[in-house]
């Protein structure tokens, strides 16, 4: 990575002479969109020998949403990223086969839906594209949009509860997590706040044992802000979020001031909130003995919990899965196309599957990661880490809970589960990652004129 | 919001890093949060693996055991099982064609209690998921293509086990029929008998169906022919025989031997009493002592045999073989390795500790028909794909070679008088050679239980030199009727089956 500058450097006028990637992007995008169609037929095949009858229909509306996001690439971020878009595309569509597998099982169908949703959230990423030329004017809204997500993450508390968590708004026949859109309008304040004061937050204060404490009046805002997300989700039981805004909120301090001390900080505010919601939530206390006992309901003769059933269903996957339509994970009871569907990726595309999708995770990561460090001004480096960070931990939190590395927490793989919020953002967060990374590898202005 | 440094500074305040590098540690930390979970998904898909697909409550196992239609086991190319699509997670269930009739054969399969016996021991093949069965069998693992059931053909004659459930009846009893010169089970029955069928599913009917039948106390489901043991009788006065033939105690079955009257067995001052006063003077010939049942004349040549040979001859007729599958597993027949001379005197007659299962007194009876060539008894003669396509077909084993061929002239000669002249008469066969022993043993405290009757033969057509087709032991426990003896009782079933082995 030492050598990057230098190759940037080199790279210009061979992108120019080459062109920018787009035309690679289009053939992945294509490829993307094959592997989703032939995970139809599979389907189809596995269960009712056949090709699905719908399995063209499915293809086509995938293919058709991927060419106009790709159109809307080449028009307005033409030296974009070409990885961004296909990968989301894979994802999506890889999350549209398992829920359309899913559907099998008796139950309401949902792939439809799911269509729907993404479908509105490829309009989303075009709209954003179109509309947002520059990154930058984000900056503006910062402190508009910290008000906006307060406001989201406080609606659901006025609503019922769905199974035990407070995060759901419901109108209707439609249902919405408002602390899905919450998020991406959090990474944008928490960019901006600490782009305009990472020097103060960097410098003052003084030292305690190794660690520079930062003043404060500077942490106390930063407190406040903590504070009241972390309340208004464990008030609504759903810690799943409140652990994946904490952990993007010490990530982008640390990023923008270097201070492992924000990092110790952190930790400790983590660890007594972790102690206290345990001590005080049943919900919680309940996750957290299941998750360092997932056997124990078994040998006490209450049969298998979802946690165990989780990892029966990935140990029947072994390394090369039973092939989509023939696991079981239907055994796993509810939440199986949302919270779970990670275990049907195990159980049915096995541990070669499931490595393929986490590798499609980390190089979308790596990608946002990059485009952030490639960027000059410190809000959209910011925000593009706190972006691509924002998808590896809320990917760690969910599949390290169904996978039993840390305690469960109700929450959404990211483009793959079911759940039309969950979808949306994911197409906006990839929007703004592709707008930056189109900035990042741009040639100076002048000679792009 | 107006950022408070110019644009495009790499490094960071004060000679800290800036976001290149702290941007960079905290990409390598997303990155080691996606490592953790490929790591604990190799743990729990690889290593854990097998620990997880076997915990009891994981029904994948057994849903996809039930996934397909079980093959099936063969009776004369006939299939005796079949499957039932029930309409619930698991697909099929196990059907019996004749379910009384076969259960000593087949055992069960059922969704609720498992699999035993044929069912148990072939498990893999029936449905499916022996590697065996694979066309391909990379291709097949990497596939996971699931084939279908293979069928277990087995040795049974359908006439001869119809036969042997019709001779007992009503009576609790077992029979085990042999073709001595394979060792292939002809038949096998217990009864009373049950229905496998009937507990097959997962419904409160089948379960209602396996708890009456666990808590009958006549125990339908224990299989008598291998799995219980009872004391022989006189019926172990063959293996004696052989045993003082082969070791040259005694050379002419008609000359008087030295066996004294009234025989006090050493060490002791009891007589060893006979069931017939005909037996009771010295100098019997080995031939006027089986025909007659003679327990002094045996118990005295068994104590001059020697525990020795006396040992070795009952283990080669499969006695002490904790391990005698067919293929599934018998119980262990005993014959005391340890005994005093009074013990073994006794232990010769079939009584003291000697206790045998129908299976193997029908060896003693197969080893006498085969020039003591003992095989090893099976109850499969193949294993075949579903469509028939073979794939293990089992040999013919030599079990033990018991004796000579001269020995098993004289015992087949001691074993036809038996039937001609003797106790056997119930057996005899028009146009049959047959030959036999009766055995009447005593059991209970001071022999007060019902005795059981025993029955052990051979028969081939007349006239003939061939191996015989069919040997068999029958033993009859607890019979209702009022005079219990092996002649009177178990004989006219041996003759049946083997009538219809015969009459093949």
């Amino acid at each position: 990575m030492a050598t990057d500058s230098a190759t940037r450097a080199a790279r210009v006028p061979r992108a120019r002479r080459a062109g920018t990637g787009r035309w690679t992007e289009l053939v992945l995008v294509l490829a993307a969109v094959g592997v989703a169609v032939l995970g139809y037929v599979e389907v189809g095949v596995n269960i009712d020998g056949k090709a699905p009858p719908d399995a063209a229909q499915y293809g086509a509306a995938l293919g058709v949403l991927a060419l106009l996001a790709h159109a809307a690439v080449r028009w307005r971020a033409r030296w974009a990223d070409p990885l961004l878009l296909p990968i989301a595309v894979l994802l999506n569509g890889i999350g549209l086969v398992v829920i359309y597998r899913l559907d099998r099982n008796p139950g309401s169908a949902a792939a439809p839906t799911q269509l729907l949703w993404s479908t509105l959230g490829v309009g989303l990423f075009i709209a954003v594209l179109l509309l947002l030329r520059d990154h930058r004017r984000l900056q503006r809204y910062a402190y508009v949009g910290a008000f906006v997500a307060l406001v989201l993450l406080v609606l659901p508390v006025f609503f019922p509860p769905v199974y035990g968590s407070r995060i759901w708004i419901t109108l209707g026949p439609l249902s919405f997590q408002p602390g899905e859109f919450a998020k991406v309008l959090l990474a944008i304040f928490f960019a901006a706040y600490l782009a305009a004061h990472r020097d103060a937050l960097a410098l003052t204060g003084r030292k305690v044992l190794w660690f520079q404490l930062p003043l404060g009046r500077v942490l106390g805002p930063v407190l406040l802000i903590w504070a009241a997300f972390v309340g208004v989700l464990v008030l609504e039981t759903d810690l799943g979020t409140s652990l994946l805004f904490f952990g993007l909120f010490v990530v982008m301090l640390y990023v923008a001031t270097a201070r492992t001390g924000w990092i110790v900080i952190g930790l400790l505010l983590s660890a007594l909130a972790a102690v206290g919601v345990g001590w005080l939530s049943p919900h919680v206390h309940g996750r957290v003995t299941e998750w360092l006992h997932p056997l124990a309901s078994i040998e006490a003769g209450q049969g298998a919990n979802q946690i165990a059933q989780s990892l029966f269903a990935f140990a029947w996957g072994g390394q090369l899965g039973t092939g989509l339509g023939l696991g079981h994970s239907a055994l796993i009871g509810f939440a199986t196309k949302s919270d779970f569907i990670l275990a049907t990726v195990g159980e049915e595309l096995g541990l070669t599957g499931l490595f393929a999708v986490l590798l499609l995770y980390a190089l979308l990561v790596a990608r946002g990661f990059k485009a952030g460090i490639a960027l000059r001004d410190p809000f959209g480096r910011l925000l593009a880490i706190g972006l691509a960070a924002l998808v590896a931990i809320q990917v760690f939190v969910v599949a390290g809970g169904v996978l039993d590395l840390i305690p469960l927490t109700g929450m959404t793989l990211p483009f793959i589960a079911q759940g039309g919020s969950s979808v949306v953002t994911n197409w906006i967060i990839v929007a703004l990652l592709v707008r930056m990374s189109d900035l990042a590898r741009r040639p100076a202005p002048e000679e792009d004129a | 919001m107006r950022t408070t440094r110019p644009e495009g500074t790499n490094g960071g305040p004060d000679g800290l890093p800036g976001i290149s590098t702290t941007g960079r540690r905290a990409g390598t930390f997303c990155m080691l949060l996606i490592v953790a979970l490929a790591l604990q998904a190799t743990r729990v898909q690889v290593f854990q693996k097998d620990e997880l697909d076997h915990n009891a409550a994981n029904q994948r196992a057994t849903i996809q055991r039930y996934s397909q239609p079980r093959g099936n086991l063969l009776v004369a190319g006939q299939p005796v099982t079949g499957s039932a699509e029930t309409g619930g997670r698991y697909a099929y269930q196990r059907t019996y064609t004749d379910g009384p009739l076969y259960a000593a054969v087949t055992g069960y399969s059922s969704q609720t209690y498992g699999n035993t016996q044929l069912e148990g021991v072939y498990d893999d093949v029936l449905s499916g998921t022996d590697p065996k069965l694979a066309g391909w069998a990379v291709w097949d693992a990497v596939t996971r293509q699931q084939q279908p059931g293979g069928d277990v053909v087995t040795t049974i004659d359908p006439a001869a086990q119809r036969a042997a459930v019709q001779g007992l009846g009503s009576q609790k009893g077992a029979v085990a029929a042999i073709e001595p010169a394979t060792g292939r089970i002809l038949a096998l029955v217990s009864t009373p008998s049950y229905d496998p069928g009937s507990f097959a599913g997962t419904s409160a009917a089948d379960q209602n169906a396996w708890k009456k039948l666990q808590d009958d106390p006549e125990q339908p489901m224990l299989n008598r022919a291998l799995r219980q043991i009872y004391p022989p009788g006189s019926t172990f006065k063959v293996v004696t025989a052989a045993a003082a033939l082969a070791s040259g105690v005694v050379t002419d079955v008609d000359a008087p031997t030295d066996a004294p009257y009234p025989y006090v067995m050493p060490g002791t001052t009891t007589p060893l009493d006979n069931d017939t006063s005909a037996c009771n003077r010295a100098g019997l010939s080995l031939d006027e002592a089986m025909t007659l049942s003679c327990n002094s004349v045996m118990g005295y040549l068994g104590v001059q045999t020697g525990l020795d040979r006396m040992t070795a001859m009952a283990q080669d007729f499969g006695f002490n073989d904790a391990r005698l599958d067919v293929p599934v597993r018998a119980a262990r027949s005993n014959f005391d390795t340890d005994m005093n001379q009074s013990q073994l005197a006794l232990s010769s007659i079939g009584q003291y500790d000697t206790a045998a299962t129908p299976l193997v007194m029908a060896m003693v009876a197969a080893g006498a028909a085969n020039d003591g060539q003992v095989m090893s008894p099976q109850l499969v003669d193949k294993l075949t794909k579903a469509d028939g396509t073979q794939v293990q077909l089992m040999h013919p084993a030599l079990h033990h070679q018991a004796f000579g061929a001269g020995v098993a002239r004289q015992l087949r000669q001691l074993m036809v008088d038996v039937v001609e002249n003797g106790t056997g008469r119930n057996a005899r066969i028009p146009g049959a050679e047959v030959g036999g022993k009766t055995g009447t043993a005593q059991h209970g405290v001071d022999n007060s239980g019902t005795p059981y009757a025993w029955f052990i033969a051979w028969a081939r057509p007349a006239g003939s030199t061939a191996v015989p087709p069919v040997a068999v032991a029958v033993v009859v426990a607890d019979s209702q009727a009022t005079d219990v003896t092996g002649g009177g009782l178990a004989a006219p079933v041996a003759r049946s089956v083997m009538q219809a082995v015969l009459n093949r």
